[in-house]
């Protein structure tokens, strides 16, 4: 995984509330066995026609945010399907941070896994930033994971925002759970030895 | 101090604590499927790590095989080499497949119950969201990522924080025609998509005790479409007698043993809960969903809500939009097109009795497609063994072979753009039948019936 320490991006609007895991990336982009690729199918039902030409009106599409690296999303964002997919896709399109309001409890754990930041702010604090990019769509936040925060032009205080300690440090250092999972091979062995609820 | 069950069987399964408020958490059984392991296989062996325990992980293949002539090598060449991969990283790591044209095969949530694989007591993990579906048997069960299946793979342990508890009580008597599903509907019509995120859901009640164990699966299985990480509900002797003599269920005097564990898997008298809600079953109707949330539902005879308030207007908008409905139409009389009874919901023997019991000696409308892909092999033997092939047969309706299906339309049985689909399954998302299509959820019964009449109707009249 990557490492993720701060990040300076313009916001990538889609105020769009209860975006699930299949808008993310339809099931029939699902066939690949790899990780890589899911990108191009991002949002693909959204974003492309039936003949596979790009929609212009879908935001994706439009050239002002081709650069921007953090999506900024309505509330619940990423529930339905457990699919990693999803998180792989928008990490795959060059997104790093996605901001709601709210995230889906598995995406929030798949997108840690990913090295992708899901960043939660209040309600409040979600409809400043969309009224922030809608005046100007150049704007550009930056998200500073030591200090847990986001820095918004214009803005007197920055947004801090929550994150566990033990992923925030998995994220500044690039490792997973696996890493530490195995370490824990002698307490998982003691563990085994007495589970008496299998028969 | 009183506990309630989700902390007996949780509790009972930390590793260890770590700092932060996080556990090692130990995982019995892991099921896997072809969609959401190949990744983990490959991070496994790029790690040059091993599988911990292979004898506590069944493979099936479910959600991206053909429905017809599963005897015959899948066409689509991606999902070949998807259920290919399985097949190998299955051999080469030891794990037990029941793929196509195995016996066992079937749905993955279908599956594990029907071998007695789900057994009270028990954490069950699959990189599938309606993993919760095994909580019918008071089992600790819920859908993880492809990391995580990794995770398991290597150290049969996940790092998690605890859920909150949430209890659901269903009390009183559901009238006719009102089944598992529309229970289930009704909550998370109340609730909203996200109203338990956070929360691992205990189902209770006399409703809910009054359910048989396919009814109980079907209330579980959708807890993940209110956000919810679970949902279970309290092992009794509806959970034992079906176990008993299942292939994998415990055996003699094992047996005895495990329903003597079984039987203190309640949550105690003054147990605490983080949240607690009541529903009255009495006050459930048939239920339709009308939009593209699960949450976005409705008794069949009721109109559509007005618009809500500001802050959720555009998404509600939205979904009307592509739906094709008016805030405040009624549904009924609207013609529906194609009916989809399958899934790890609705795909069970019970399901197909119910439906095949409506439909005898009637036929389907004549512009609608019926299609019903039974939920494992097994529930496809049954069905044959009990006439109920014919009995659909005779009425129009394909009876497939088993799997995920239109469920999620991986494979080839879509639902055409912009087409009435109602469906027996779990979500309604846009272009979650195939791109365009527009999904209404119900039960069987419901699906039965408009099958029938070719529009959807009051239910009330029919049962
Ligand atoms: S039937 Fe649908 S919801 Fe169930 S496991 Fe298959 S794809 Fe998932």
């Amino acid at each position: 995984m990557e490492k993720f320490t701060t990040l300076r991006s313009g916001l990538v609007p889609l105020p769009i509330e209860n975006v699930d895991t299949d808008q993310i990336i339809p099931a029939r982009f699902l066939k690949a066995t790899t990780r890589e690729g899911f990108g191009e199918n991002l949002f693909a039902d959204w974003r492309y026609a039936a003949d596979g030409q790009p929609k212009p009106d879908f935001v994706l599409n439009e050239p002002r945010y081709q650069v921007h690296r953090i999506l900024l999303a309505g509330k619940n964002f990423g529930c339905g399907s457990s699919r990693e997919h999803a998180a792989w896709a928008l990490y795959d399109a060059g997104f790093r941070v996605v901001i709601s309001s709210y995230f889906a409890d598995i995406f929030r754990g798949n997108a840690l896994n990913t090295g992708l930041l899901p960043l939660q702010v209040t309600p409040g604090e979600l409809r400043e930033l969309f009224a922030l990019v809608e005046q100007d769509a150049r704007a550009e936040v930056t998200v500073e994971l030591p200090g847990q925060t986001l820095l918004v032009p214009g803005r007197r205080e920055p947004i801090r925002f929550e994150l566990d300690a033990y992923k925030k440090e998995c994220l500044l250092n690039g490792y997973d759970d696996i890493d530490f999972l195995i370490s824990q091979e002698s307490a998982i062995t003691a563990f085994e030895q007495q589970r008496t609820w299998v028969f | 101090m009183p506990h309630t069950l989700f902390d007996k069987i949780w509790d009972a399964h930390v590793v260890r604590e770590v700092a932060g408020g996080l556990s090692v958490f130990y995982i019995d059984r892991h099921l896997i499927h072809e969609v959401t392991s190949p990744q983990a296989f490959d991070e496994l062996t790029a790690r040059g790590l091993t599988l911990r325990r292979p004898g506590q992980i069944l493979a099936t293949a479910d959600h991206n095989v053909p429905t017809r002539h599963q005897d015959q090598p899948i066409q689509d060449p991606l999902s070949r080499s998807q259920v290919d991969k399985l097949t190998e990283n299955c051999a080469r790591h030891g794990v037990e497949l029941f793929g196509l044209g195995h016996p066992y095969q079937g749905i993955v949530h279908v599956i594990g119950p029907e071998l007695g694989l789900t057994q009270p007591g028990l954490t069950i993990v699959c990189g599938d969201s309606h993993t919760s579906t095994h909580g019918a048997f008071g089992t600790i069960a819920f859908g993880i990522g492809t990391s995580q299946v990794t995770q398991v793979m290597a150290s049969q342990c996940l790092l998690l924080d605890k859920p909150r508890r949430m209890r659901i009580t269903v009390d009183g008597e559901l009238q006719p025609g009102v089944s598992a599903k529309d229970i289930i509907l009704h909550i998370i019509a109340q609730l909203g998509t996200g109203g338990a995120t956070g929360y691992f859901v205990e189902y209770a009640g006399s409703a809910i005790r009054s359910l048989s164990i396919e009814g109980r699966m079907t209330v579980c299985n959708m807890s993940i479409e209110m956000g919810a990480r679970g949902g279970l509900i309290a092992p009794d002797a509806t959970t034992f007698q079906y176990l008993h003599g299942r292939p994998f269920a415990p055996q003699g005097e094992a047996w005895d043993r495990a329903v003597a564990y079984w039987q203190t898997l309640f949550s105690d008298e003054d147990a605490q809960f983080d949240a607690e809600l009541h529903f009255d079953a009495a006050a459930i109707s048939p239920m339709i969903t009308f939009g593209t949330n699960p949450g976005m539902g409705m008794p069949l005879a009721a109109s559509i809500p007005a618009l809500p308030e500001a802050a959720e207007a555009p998404s509600f908008e939205k979904s009307l939009r592509y739906m094709g409905f008016a805030a405040g139409e009624s549904l009924l009389g609207k013609e529906i097109s194609h009916v989809f009874i399958g899934s790890c919901t609705n795909s069970r023997i019970e399901d197909l009795r119910t439906v095949a019991a409506y439909v005898r000696g009637k036929h389907k409308a004549a512009h609608v497609e019926a299609i019903i892909v039974p939920g494992s092999q097994q529930v496809a033997r049954q069905a044959i063994a009990e006439g109920l092939d014919q009995v659909l047969a005779a009425a129009g309706f394909e009876l497939r072979e088993p799997g995920c299906s239109a469920c999620l339309a991986m494979n080839e049985d879509k639902i055409p753009a912009g087409a009435y689909c109602v469906s027996t399954s779990n979500r309604n998302f846009e272009g979650r039948q195939g791109p365009g299509a527009r999904t209404l959820l119900a039960s069987p019964l419901v699906a039965a019936i408009t099958a029938v009449e070719g529009r959807l109707v009051d239910v009330a009249e029919y049962v």
